[in-house]
């Protein structure tokens, strides 16, 4: 152990870092996800006793040791799962899931869909940088069909989940993306996941310097960032372009981009992340750089549901209620007796 | 009903008997097994069962596929197995009688359901003839008893279509073999007023069976006088019947109360362990939170998330769902985290015998993860040690920060004995403390906390749990460097971790009981099993004795650590025999650690061994001839 300095004051990023070396690669995405997570901590009235971060495998999920919280860094994909366990024995915690595409989408696809489903108190990180970087390099489900990798030499074959459209069909109360380039932007998105009352999803697009340089470079550059990012904004049409000239309306239930000045601004989609279904969410989320040239970005949706931990405490709470608590010795004595003397 | 109804009978007193119940899986075989057995049990007899069923919810209806049997051995004294062979087998179709009878010895009863020998009915199950006119049946003692018309003119006057009139037969059946035995009707007429109270059709038609089934039996002159099984002399207690799966269940609410922590249990559904999950749901009011997670693995790791969080944790599952969580189950003997894994073993590999009772994942238990993961392995005995197993279980995992298998079978989960019950106060006290200060202090004196700074004796790690300021830490699956739990790939290390995880296990050895044993002076001849084989065993041991045979025997409680002085005892006998329900897996655990010859007795037909079974192969092993006395014994 290195001896380091006791930093005490929680509005301090220290506070929130761990006294372990941070080993991603240099220039990793990574790097400003963690960035962006501890000062966003420094914003938040909760104690470091009281946070856990859980991580399966892979790159993004060395995160936990980076956090001077509660931290476990599982096995490949299962995160979702054990921190349902522990926010469901624990609902007086704050718990993160932190994972990439390969663990949340491959191994673990089946976890995460089950705990938005359910609706877990859980905010979960899901880091895109669509490709296997901690395996060196093969192609992951989010990959874009094509992709020449060592596993897919000739090009993937298998056409990519878009985690939005999974995180929406799954039934999830609060989904949103954002990316590794804008620090504001992703805390304003982690506070806003943070204070979801449920499950949330938070899509990083992260870049991979290493194994898959550039992901998104071609709707991150400051060049072309203003054409191909749309940062929705709730209750505002949805605009974008530098002169604001082109927005996303309808159309037979499709998000289409259009001509601000060919349909007008009352054409416009309205967002709106609090509609009850998630069809408009879910119809903005299929926009990509592949299948319109444009890309959202923000909270696609955020509604009020049932909590899944709350209601199981609720049942205990009934429970106890009715039946009055535990008393072993009536438990042994519940079915038929005879006594013996 | 004439007159012979208010003559009073003595009954004929029988020491013991072996009744099987068989039918269509739609007939309540099952339901009127247990109904005889709670019958029988609050009548003071001992008892064991052995229920048997098709993995098929419903098999097509009238085929040897959809029989279902409840054997039930009710005695006047001390038995430990449902009986090696029936004296009395209740046919409610051709089918069971079919795939039955061979079951039964010669001069047995047969009570068939007459009704049921139709044309079409005979011929799904391959009769030619019907059986009741050809030589089939010469030798037995059969009743030919139209069961479902009498049924159905028992319940004319009620408000009751025939067809479900028709369903009632069960309790036809239950009521005449309740008069046959002597058993009270009061306990069985109130459960149906209890169980179908809301129907209040069902428990007409239900009573009217039942009643008609008790009447039939005592003015039919034709069964003779009834038979009765005194009590079993049993000491002072209260008792309750009690199978394994809810003896389990109420062991892990036990092991809650006395380890002072909310139980969780993360689950899957699967055969036949199925009923822990069913059972602890009902007992929220003890703080237990029960998760029906979406697979196997999520079930094993959300344990492992509740457990980080301070909760006594549990996955239970049966042996394609114990595969599904190694990779899990190796995350809690690295981060060593307390937790308890419950395997109810069925036939494998695969889907195998879901519903038949095996004992082949011992090897599984005991090396079924990947790297060098040492962890206890409990098992229990008898539906009622499940309750005292998964206390044990959960000592050992609380008190040394470990995953622990807990080992029972399908004949365990599903088979019931009386129990007389514990008195609570007489329970141990398993809690332990969870860390609440920091135990270490760095060169610059600020206070730390080291996750994985161990207890000398126990060589235990600390308990933080979060929510307590001051010992936030981190923890995975990464190798972690002694003390400080920090990521460690140093090569030293990693030998000397993994020397320590093994250190920890096998230390147990000095804080575990057992095995149970029943040894006597001069005996050359060592029977050892663990599991459910125990009362086979022991009823095989004593009529080995009484034939003077010098066999001693000893029963494994902890197949990991074993048992401390283990290999001593072994090398005491001339002959060391090993009974399991595998191809000898112990056997060759006992081989490797001690060096000594010991030989398997096995079998996998999915069905326990029978003493008689035993017997022999004890004979055998002896250098003995069989005895002739193959089928009919069961006597001890």
């Amino acid at each position: 152990m290195t001896a380091t300095e006791v930093i005490l004051d929680p509005t301090k990023r220290g506070y929130w870092t761990s006294d372990q070396d941070v080993r991603w690669c240099p220039g990793c995405g990574d790097y400003g996800i963690l960035a962006a997570m501890q000062m966003m901590h420094t914003d938040l009235d909760v104690k470091r006793e009281d946070t856990v971060f859980v991580s399966g495998i892979g790159c993004a999920a060395r995160f936990p040791y980076y956090m001077s919280t509660y931290g476990m860094h599982s096995i490949h994909g299962r995160a979702p799962a054990i921190a349902t366990g522990l926010a469901v024995a624990r609902p007086d915690l704050h718990v993160w899931v932190v994972g990439g595409d390969g663990d949340m989408l491959s191994i673990g696809g089946n976890h995460l869909i089950h705990a938005l489903r359910r609706n877990v108190n859980l905010t979960i990180l899901l880091f895109n940088n669509r490709i296997y970087g901690l395996t060196k390099g093969q192609y992951s489900p989010t990959s874009e069909v094509g992709k020449v990798t060592k596993s897919t030499p000739h090009g993937s074959i298998d056409p990519p989940f878009n985690p939005i459209s999974v995180a929406l069909g799954a039934g999830a109360t609060f989904v949103a993306r954002t990316h590794d380039l804008d620090r504001k932007h992703m805390m304003a998105t982690f506070k806003r996941a943070h204070e979801h009352r449920g499950a949330a999803l938070v899509e990083i697009f992260q870049n991979c310097n290493v194994f898959n340089d550039g992901a998104y470079d071609n709707i991150l550059k400051r060049d072309v960032r203003s054409d191909k990012l749309i940062d929705l904004t709730h209750g505002e049409p949805i605009v974008f372009g530098a002169e604001g000239d082109k927005g996303i309306m309808l159309v037979d239930g499709e998000a289409t981009v259009v001509n601000v000045a060919d349909v007008g601004t009352d054409a416009l989609l309205v967002h709106d992340e609090t509609r009850p279904e998630p069809t408009v969410p879910f119809a903005i989320g299929r926009l990509t750089e592949e299948s319109s040239g444009v890309t959202p970005v923000g909270v696609f949706r955020s509604v009020q549901a049932p909590e899944y931990t709350s209601a199981v405490n609720d049942q205990l709470v009934a429970a106890n209620a009715e039946q009055g608590p535990g008393d072993l010795d009536a438990l042994l004595r519940s079915g038929a007796t005879w006594t013996v003397d | 009903m004439t007159d012979t109804a208010s003559r009073p009978v003595e009954p004929d007193v029988l020491d013991r008997v072996v009744i099987r119940f068989a039918g269509d899986s739609g007939d309540g075989m099952q339901l009127t097994g247990d109904r005889f057995t709670s019958a029988s049990a609050l009548a003071g007899n001992d008892l064991a069962t052995l229920p048997e069923f098709p993995a098929e919810i419903r098999a097509p209806q009238g085929t040897l596929a959809g029989v279902s049997a409840f054997q039930v051995h009710i005695s006047d004294h001390d038995i430990h197995t449902p009986g090696d062979a029936p004296d009395v087998l209740v046919a409610m179709n051709p089918a069971a009688l079919k795939s039955q009878l061979d079951r039964l010895p010669m001069g047995g009863t047969v009570i068939l359901n007459g009704d049921a020998f139709d044309e079409r009915n005979l011929t799904k199950c391959g009769y030619e003839v019907d059986p009741r006119s050809d030589d089939t049946l010469t030798g037995y003692r059969v009743h030919d008893v139209p069961m479902t018309s009498l049924t159905v003119g028992a319940t004319a006057d009620l408000d009751v279509k025939k067809r479900d009139a028709e369903r009632s037969k069960n309790f036809f059946a239950l009521g005449l073999v309740s008069w046959m035995f002597s058993r009270p009707l009061e306990p069985t007429l109130e459960w149906i007023e209890d169980k179908f109270g809301k129907r209040p059709e069902v428990v007409a038609a239900n009573t009217a069976a039942f009643k008609a089934g008790h009447a039939y039996g005592e003015t039919a002159e034709v069964f003779g006088n009834p038979k009765k099984v005194e009590a079993a002399p049993q000491e002072p207690g209260t008792y309750t019947n009690i199978m394994g799966n809810q003896a389990l269940a109420w062991g892990m609410v036990a092991a809650g109360q006395l380890a002072k922590l909310p139980v969780f249990l993360g689950s899957y559904p699967i055969t036949p362990a199925s009923d822990i999950l069913h059972e602890l749901s009902n007992h929220k009011n003890f703080g237990v939170r029960t998760f029906q997670a979406e697979d196997e693995i999520a079930a094993a790791g959300s344990a492992v998330g509740a457990a980080f969080g301070g909760h006594l944790a549990f996955t239970t599952s049966s042996g394609p769902g114990i595969a599904l969580k190694g990779e899990t189950i190796g995350l809690a003997v690295s981060m060593e985290l307390p937790m308890v894994i419950i395997d109810v073993q069925r036939g494998g590999p695969s889907t195998g015998l879901p519903t038949k009772t095996e004992a082949s994942d011992l090897m599984l238990a005991l090396h079924g993860r990947h790297g060098e993961a040492p962890m206890p392995v409990v098992a229990a005995h008898s539906p009622s040690d499940c309750f005292f197993a998964a206390i044990e279980a959960s000592r050992l995992a609380l008190k040394y920060r470990t995953p622990v298998l807990l080992m029972t079978d399908g004949y365990l989960a599903t088979g019931s004995e009386p129990w007389k019950l514990p008195d609570v106060a007489d329970l141990p006290d398993i809690s332990v403390e969870f860390a609440t200060e920091p135990n270490m202090t760095d060169e610059d004196g600020n206070a730390q906390f080291w996750p994985f700074l161990r207890d000398e004796t126990t060589l235990a790690r600390p308990w933080a749990v979060p929510g307590t300021p001051g010992l936030e830490h981190r923890i995975g699956g990464l190798e972690k460097a002694d003390g400080t739990g920090n990521v460690s790939y140093d090569p030293a290390n990693h030998g000397h971790m993994t020397d320590l995880r093994e250190a920890k296990v096998a230390g147990i050895a000095a804080d575990i009981s057992g095995p149970v044993t029943d040894l006597i002076d001069g005996a050359s001849i060592a029977v050892v099993g663990w599991g459910s084989t125990l009362g086979s065993i022991t009823s095989a041991v004593d009529r080995c004795r009484a034939q003077g045979l010098p066999v001693d025997r000893i029963h494994l409680t902890h197949l990991a650590p074993m048992h401390t002085g283990l290999g001593d005892l072994l090398s005491r006998y001339e002959t060391v025999l090993v009974p399991e329900l595998n191809k000898g897996q112990l056997v060759k655990v006992l081989r490797a650690e001690y060096l000594v010859d010991a030989k398997p007795i096995s079998k996998v037909i999915g069905l326990p061994f029978t003493a008689s079974e035993l017997v022999e192969a004890i004979r055998t092993a002896a250098g003995l001839a069989p005895t002739i006395d193959l089928t009919n014994g069961a006597s001890a």
